[in-house]
């Protein structure tokens, strides 16, 4: 048998090519189930980079499904919470031109703020509870409610159903327990003689 | 005693004589003691006084919030002044809560005694007496030294170092403290040493260019075990990581402490505080500090009451403020400039500086970096300071992190030697914040996800169990249409019969028997009864002065009673017509 196959360099070639075919075919088919990945981990990474507001300001509720529909190809420039610096995060991610931020979902805001309810004249309706994408509010039905100051991610969801306006987006203040260095000025490009006039 | 040569470092005009002239001396009582609450890393301390509260020297004003905190107390006896936010030493410059002391210039100390004999005293019992006195590492950071000894007693210590290293210009706090205090220093060490079950090597390291300190030091440490090793002058030498490595040899891994290496640092005024507090029971009230630069007329120490203002210092410097240049709280190298000159002297000032604008001219602006790579040979972490720059100005966060920036100790050799004058370790310091923020920030977009994810979770279960609700009502209320469907499928013929029976026995049922009735109708007389003779009652009395209409309304009042108490009369009657057969009596 060995023989026959030795003097036929074709028939040997052939099983020789079909028999590793078949190997690394099995060992493939093997690999795909035993190290399967469940989900979209391009979406996962693309939902660790945003800001997990929740705000919706992108059209899509929550974080999570508009990572779901960057990973389909839409834009990624629609998320004004996280700003530029998430637009530049996506793009670096997927490897694609970082674009400006879409106005027409929102402007990047300068502080980071809260919500805060004006306590005296909530009148316990809850609508800002059910709209709390974080469960952020404490509260009962015609009791008081306040916000988790700690716990808030200033997406203002709460904002618009509460029916006497008594919810107020408050910027964070800066501590010194989270203050740290300004830049230094970035004047390197003037020459020193022209700085000095400008002083 | 070998000493290694850690890389780079710079030699900056020393300038440590012009406060080393006079020995350590004393302030008046300034008017007012700021005492911020937090001195230290950690949580800010927790005031247990009133304002007007009457306070005695050392007396405990904040307790110690949690385990990285310390406890404050009070410099001299006097009045609690106030309690609110004022500038404190911090680069910021802004405000943080204090506890103003206005003093009564009596020195009143509060009652306290040491501990006589440590060395048979428990670790556990002297690490609380260290703790109680409020002692944070003196050499800058301000770390709680209770919690650092803690640390270092959990894990086996087998060498301590005293750091006396002082490498930074014009600072002599410590020189000056060993010079007159060595035995106090020497004890404090002894101290230290027994909290740590006795390390096999102590070790005091400090440049060559004290050698009235260590020749003060040597006649205390003889037979103690302790060495004293000088090294060459060179800044910095006074990192704790770069000191580590001069006296042993040995490098702390990046992002690791001496403790995992079996090392524990430990700065000489802290242990000068440390001796205070066990032998002789006081808390860290006052440290030595540095006041020199020459827009002073006096150079020295001081033994400083902690939350003096340094415009008291200053005031009896003889300070000339149009020759100031700055105002700097630390060395020139790593201090900070500060805003205001009414900032208190905290636990980790250990200078105050007030050059001359020759001394310290103002800053040159920056000029374009000419890649000449002085800055890589001074860094004494052998970091690549040129590239960080690069990587600072680009935002790149990434790289930054990748060339260990967070392993740069912010020495200020770089810029130092730099001769565009670039402030590099201002933009190490903003980028690292930076980096700082954004780690903070992830923590919470993480939080903030688990949180939206447990609430869809938890909204999803919501509309499953109404779902559920619902198909079973609705299957509840099929199932009761199948069942009468099928009955009468079954009971068709004699159904119209049934139902007039069934009727009919729960109207029987119903049916209460004649004596209750009875009853019940002569009950309904006995209340007309009554009702009518209170209304006839209610006419008599009331008031003889009433008008026509009140009269009519009392009289209808009382003819209605009459009406329905005649009306239940008669329906009694009616009712004994009715069952006269049945009747007992």
């Amino acid at each position: 048998m060995l023989e026959t196959i030795a003097q036929q360099p074709i028939l040997a070639a052939l099983i020789a090519l079909v028999g590793l075919g078949t190997l690394f075919g099995g060992l493939l088919g093997f690999a795909a189930e035993k190290f399967k990945v469940e989900g979209d981990p391009i979406v996962e990474q693309i939902d660790e980079l945003l800001p997990q507001t929740q705000c919706g300001q992108c059209g899509f509720p929550g974080c999570k499904p508009y990572a779901e529909s960057i990973a389909n190809g839409d834009a990624i420039n629609k998320c004004p919470p996280g700003g530029q610096a998430t637009i530049n995060a996506i793009a670096n991610l997927l490897d694609v031109p970082a674009p400006e931020l879409d106005a027409e979902h929102g402007e990047e805001a300068d502080v980071r703020t809260v919500a805060f309810i004006r306590e005296d004249e909530c009148i316990g309706c809850t609508k800002c509870i059910q709209a709390c994408p974080v469960d952020a509010i404490l509260g009962a039905a015609k009791l008081m409610h306040t916000v988790i100051a700690d716990e808030c991610t200033g997406c203002d969801l709460c904002v618009e159903p509460c029916p006497v306006d008594c919810i107020d987006m408050l910027p964070v203040k800066e501590t010194i327990k989270d203050w740290h260095w300004p830049a230094p000025p970035t004047t390197a490009d003037l020459i020193a003689s022209d700085r000095r006039a400008q002083l | 005693m070998k000493t290694w040569v850690t890389p780079g470092g710079v030699h900056p005009p020393e300038n440590k004589h012009q406060s080393l002239t006079m020995p350590i001396g004393t302030l008046p009582l300034p008017e007012k003691l700021i005492i911020p609450l937090s001195q230290h890393i950690g949580v800010p301390a927790n005031p247990c006084v009133q304002i007007g509260e009457t306070v005695l020297k050392g007396q405990k004003i904040a307790e110690a919030s949690g385990p990285l905190s310390v406890p404050m107390h009070a410099p001299t006896s006097g009045t609690v002044s106030a309690i609110e936010h004022r500038p404190i030493a911090h680069s910021s410059g802004m405000l943080s809560p204090c506890i103003e002391i206005t003093p009564d210039g009596r020195e009143q100390w509060i009652e306290h005694r040491g501990i006589d004999d440590f060395q048979h005293a428990s670790s556990s019992a002297l690490l609380k007496t260290i703790s109680e006195a409020g002692i944070a590492g003196m050499g800058g950071a301000g770390f709680p030294t209770a919690v650092k000894l803690n640390a270092g007693h959990q894990r086996p210590i087998n060498t301590l170092i005293v750091n006396a290293t002082e490498c930074e210009p014009y600072i002599t706090a410590d020189d000056s403290a060993i010079r007159e205090r060595a035995q106090e220093i020497v004890q404090g060490i002894s101290i230290l040493s027994h909290i740590l079950s006795n390390p096999s090597t102590i070790l005091i390291g400090i440049e060559d260019n004290k050698p009235e300190a260590i020749a003060a030091l040597k006649p205390h440490v003889e037979d103690t075990g302790i060495q004293v090793v000088s090294f060459p002058t060179k800044y910095p030498s006074g990192g704790e990581k770069q000191l580590v490595y001069i006296l042993t040899g040995q490098e702390i891994p990046s992002g690791k402490l001496p403790a995992d290496i079996g090392m524990l640092c430990v700065n000489i005024g802290t242990t000068f505080a440390i001796k205070r507090a066990v032998v002789d029971g006081e808390p860290l009230i006052s440290r030595v500090t540095t006041m020199t630069g020459d827009a002073c007329g006096i150079n020295r120490n001081y033994e400083t009451l902690i939350g003096t203002p340094v415009s008291h210092m200053l005031a009896n410097s003889a300070f000339d403020e149009k020759a100031c240049s700055r105002l700097v709280m630390g060395g020139p190298m790593m201090g900070f400039s500060l805003t205001s000159a009414e900032v208190p002297i905290v636990k980790t000032t250990n200078c105050i500086l007030a050059p001359s604008f020759q001394e310290i001219p103002e800053d040159e602006p920056a000029q374009a970096c000419i890649r000449c790579g002085m800055c890589a040979e001074a860094c004494p972490v052998s970091l690549l300071p040129q590239q960080l720059f690069w990587y600072s100005q680009a935002k790149d966060y990434e790289r930054l992190e990748a060339h260990n920036l967070f392993d740069c100790i912010e020495c200020g050799a770089c810029s130092y030697v730099c001769p565009s004058n670039i402030p590099l370790v201002q933009h190490y310091r903003h980028s690292k914040g930076e980096i700082q923020k954004a780690r903070a920030e992830k923590i919470k977009s993480d939080h903030a996800r688990e949180r939206f994810e447990f609430h869809q979770q938890r909204i999803e279960q919501a509309e499953k169990d109404k779902e559920a609700k619902r198909t079973a009502r609705r299957e509840a209320a099929e199932k009761a249409k199948a069942t009468a469907a099928n009955n009468r499928e079954t009971s068709a013929p004699g159904s119209a019969a049934d139902i007039i029976a069934a009727a009919q026995a729960r109207a029987a049922a119903k049916k209460i028997s004649p004596e209750q009735q009875r009853a019940k109708f002569e009950r309904s007389i006995a209340g007309a009864e009554m009702r009518v003779s209170m209304a006839e009652e209610k006419l008599a009395e009331a008031d003889p002065n009433r008008t026509q209409e009140q009269e009519n309304i009392l009289h209808a009042a009382v003819e209605s009673a009459r009406q329905k108490l005649d009306q239940a009369r008669l329906r009694l009657a009616e009712h004994n017509k009715a069952h006269h057969g049945e009747q007992v009596d």
